[in-house]
């Protein structure tokens, strides 16, 4: 089951007003892998989640397993503080039972009461679960998740990638994940794909080291001991 | 003596009836144009709707017929200008809707002008009450529709498009529902006080709301209670409806404001 194929990106293009946000990029996910997506700001990561998730015009071919349900965390919904929402009704939104969304409240660990809070009042951490739920409430095999907040408190001792591990055992799920966080790709990927507009590299996370990081956002930047949980921000 | 009364009367109750539909309507799709931020939009739309009204009486027809029909040309130049240039959606809309404003002023014939601009409801028959009460009604229906799909997307429109929600058709779904109560609410309270109909009621209901469901309950109560109280003003003072119901609306907001959560 390992080395079953559940997606297969064969040479796709994303152009905006006729520049190139992403070119000539192929790869194969595997089921059960965790690919993280790294990359400088402006690297096209969300963009090609957006792009597999067939929001977005583009060229080439992405092909999904056939009956694949996805499920994507968006980075942030800032407008969602425009509206007000209780986190009951915003997952309601996704046409699914009372049932359905007590489950899932288990899976991200939140207790029934915050279905009744304001979405917009909750802090960034618990409303990154939330967004998890939202994602996990079609039952996907897959989840695209842009850029989990780093450091951020999601509630006990749990950090936001002991969470998706979790998640990812319980549920046998493929993950994508963009991130900026190193210490993420070496302790969790199965592979990294390493991106700049362009493909710079696709290859496990052991090795990634720092001429290839470099390469990848820009000569200025040195990486000398990648075990040891060192953070990339811009 | 008698006879005269009486038709005062029902024309009184045609147009509570009316109005109060009307405002349900109105005060319901406000609610989606807040979280959209589309605030002026309505405002805009009831300056576009001036010159077709114009056209109506010169013709003989029936205002709201007219207005609808210049609200969707409107809309359809805005999206066609658009297309050929890159300027924000409100700079065109700004243009569309003061050319259409200086158009509608010299096509509406003199006598007419004050009710285009400030609404009457002064003579609604029962056709006029019947018809107001079926376009609202339907008007309602779909707007509950299209609800959660149109906040979902203006939540983001990535996400809503992943859920499989086509947002360019609710878009254009939502648009026509805007230019088909705008043409409904000029009736009532006129070209320059439609966008105010439709948007102060959500605002009012945002102030006083933590969840969804009594923010539509409050945008479609204050709504419907503005218009009301606005046309009960109107018959017994005989100041003119649209103000007055557009008055009692903002004195809600104010209220909103100190009772805010």
């Amino acid at each position: 089951m390992a080395d079953k194929t559940i997606l297969k990106v064969e040479d796709i293009t994303v152009e905006f007003n006729g520049a190139a946000v992403l070119k000539n990029l192929s790869f194969e996910v595997k089921e059960g892998e965790v690919l993280t997506i790294l990359g400088p700001n402006g690297a096209g990561k969300t963009v090609l989640l957006k792009a597999l998730l067939g929001v977005i015009p583009f060229k080439g071919k992405v092909i999904w397993q056939e009956g694949v349900k996805i499920g994507y965390v968006p980075q942030r919904l800032p407008f969602i503080k425009d509206i007000p929402m209780s986190v009951g009704e915003f997952l309601k939104l996704k046409k699914v039972s009372s049932h359905e969304i007590k489950e899932i409240l288990q899976s991200i660990n939140l207790e029934k009461n915050i279905l009744k809070k304001t979405a917009g009042d909750l802090s960034s951490g618990q409303f990154q679960r939330i967004l998890v739920g939202w994602a996990l409430l079609s039952a996907p095999q897959v989840l695209l998740f842009d850029e989990p907040t780093t450091g951020i408190d999601i509630g006990g001792q749990e950090t936001i990638y002991d969470f998706l591990e979790k998640l990812q055992k319980e549920r046998n799920l493929t993950i994508l994940l963009v991130t900026h966080d190193l210490s993420v790709v070496y302790e969790m990927a199965s592979h990294c794909l390493c991106l700049n507009k362009k493909m710079l590299s696709y290859s496990l996370p052991k090795e990634l080291d720092s001429s290839r990081l470099s390469r990848l956002y820009g000569g200025e930047v040195k990486f000398h001991h990648h075990d040891s949980h060192h953070r990339k921000h811009d | 003596m008698i006879a005269i009364t009486e038709s005062m009367t029902n024309e009184f109750l045609f147009s509570l009836i009316a109005g109060v539909f009307i405002g349900g309507a109105a005060g319901y799709l406000g609610s989606l144009m807040l979280t959209k931020r589309m605030a002026l939009v309505g405002d805009a739309l009831g300056h576009v709707a001036l010159p077709g009204m114009g056209l109506a009486l010169l013709l003989g027809l029936d205002t709201s017929f007219g207005a609808f029909f210049f609200l969707l040309l409107g809309i359809f130049l805005i999206w066609l200008f658009e297309m050929r240039t890159s300027l924000p959606t409100e700079a065109l809309v700004g243009v569309v809707f003061v050319a259409s404003l200086a158009a509608g002023f010299l096509i509406v014939p003199e006598p007419e002008l004050l009710e285009a601009l400030f609404g009457d409801i002064s003579d609604v028959s029962l056709g006029m009450a019947l018809a107001s009460v079926l376009f609202s009604a339907l008007i309602f229906f779909i707007i509950k529709r299209v609800y959660s799909g149109l906040i979902l997307a203006s939540i983001s429109g990535d996400l809503a498009k992943s859920e499989g929600i086509n947002v360019q058709r609710q878009n254009f779904i939502y648009l026509f529902l805007i230019a088909a109560l705008v043409a409904l609410g000029v009736k009532i309270v006129g070209t320059l006080l439609v966008g105010a109909l439709v948007i102060i009621p959500a605002a009012t209901a945002r102030n006083l709301s933590t969840n969804l469901r009594e923010y539509v309950f409050w945008s479609i109560a204050f709504g419907i209670i503005s218009c009301f109280l606005g046309a009960l003003l109107y018959i017994y003072t005989g100041l003119p409806a649209g103000p007055m119901i557009i008055l009692v609306s903002t004195f809600f907001f104010l209220i909103s404001l100190v009772l805010k959560k």
